[in-house]
């Protein structure tokens, strides 16, 4: 699989270099060069530096021919903004993002774009431990309410 | 109306102001405290301090109640998070997006932002009039329907000079609206022949504005 990522922080590196060692095509996409650092020198992916919602380091990257596209920068207005060039402008067929906040999580969900919200999904697995409870299925914290995430 | 403009910067604050002096009930959101003390010395309680790409501070805006919702930050996924959220959630009638990149206008319009306003572009298509004859030029782009109004000035290897307006095959969804010869300004009518130095003005969506271009201008 061809797959890029935007954001190489600490989710965006531990995936880039989990997806090429297992032989997959990685690009990965970071405004800052220190933070390709994180990736350590055997890293077989391509790495690009830029702003992750410009059309021109997009191409660079190889999104025309990308099978997926992830972004994972701490800015959760970039994430968004990027996933929807990716599928609107470029039509990437598998799409994900990790947005901080609940309700921006759920907003976007709705809208067909796949979304993982750490926040809910850490708090929901503490809560469960501070209550004796076992931890359930991953699927089963994501949901987020309509309203208020309600933990 | 009710206006909500997210972002106090200089073209927020302007626009607030503005929109205050002509009678609108308006409310500027600015994240930076210091930036939004400075704000309130001048339009008082018009400002409110917070992010408006947080679900909760719309709501204590009363986004509901909006009529339009414009985002004028200088970043334009903040921009497009404000306009996506204040339609999805607040179901807001009208929404205005300031786009700094003029590349990402398309993507606004595409994911359904009603309006946007890249000063790039604007400044960009004034300097494009500037440019030869036999050239399409595209005079302002009106934000319904993606239409845009284009000047073409005939030069002498048009291939419409000497043509009837009629016997003109334009694409669909353009049409001609006025001819200007020797600063006059004519309503075009099927018989009127083109002439050479006529600058013609055509309405045309901007997808077939390069079909436009090559029913008029110069091949070259």
């Amino acid at each position: 699989m061809n797959v890029i990522i935007l954001g190489c922080g600490r989710i965006g590196s531990t995936l880039a270099m989990s997806m090429a060692r297992d032989g997959h095509t990685v690009a990965i996409i970071d405004r800052n060069n220190d933070a390709f650092r994180r990736l350590g020198p055997d890293f077989a992916g391509k790495t690009v530096l830029g702003n992750g919602i410009d059309d021109a380091v997009l191409r660079r990257a190889g999104i025309e021919k990308a099978d997926a596209f992830v972004a994972v920068t701490n800015g959760d207005n970039t994430n968004i903004m990027s996933v929807q060039i990716a599928k609107e402008r470029f039509s990437v067929p598998k799409l994900i993002t990790r947005i901080y906040d609940p309700i921006r999580a759920c907003a976007y969900r709705e809208l067909g774009i796949e979304t993982i919200c750490t926040t809910v999904i850490g708090a929901r697995l503490m809560k469960d431990y501070l209550m004796g409870k076992e931890w359930g299925m991953v699927s089963e914290y994501c949901a987020v309410s309509d309203t208020e995430a309600v933990i | 109306m009710y206006i909500i403009v997210a972002g106090g910067g200089k073209v927020g604050h302007y626009l607030t102001r503005a929109l205050l002096d002509a009678g609108h009930e308006v409310l500027l959101l600015e994240k930076d405290k210091a930036r939004a003390d400075y704000l309130m010395q001048d339009l008082g309680e018009s400002v409110t301090r917070g992010d408006a790409c947080e679900v909760r501070t719309m709501r204590e805006v009363g986004m509901e109640r909006a009529d339009v919702v414009v985002a004028t930050t200088g970043d334009d996924e903040d921009n497009l998070v404000v306009c996506q959220m204040a339609k999805l959630k607040f179901k807001v009638p009208r929404t205005i997006a300031r786009v700094n990149n003029p590349q990402n206008v398309d993507i606004f319009q595409t994911l359904g932002i009603d309006a946007t306003v890249s000063s790039t572009k604007i400044i960009f298509n004034l300097i494009e009039q500037q440019i030869e004859t036999g050239e399409v030029i595209p005079l302002a782009p009106l934000q319904r329907g993606n239409i845009e109004i284009v000047e073409v000035d005939l030069g002498p290897d048009s291939p419409v000079v000497g043509k009837r307006v009629g016997q003109v095959t334009l694409p669909e969804d353009a049409l001609v609206i006025s001819i200007v010869r020797e600063g006059h300004a004519i309503l075009p009518n099927i018989d009127i022949k083109f002439e050479e130095g006529d600058s013609v003005i055509a309405l045309v969506t901007a997808e077939k504005e390069p079909q436009l271009r090559a029913a008029f201008a110069e091949t070259r």
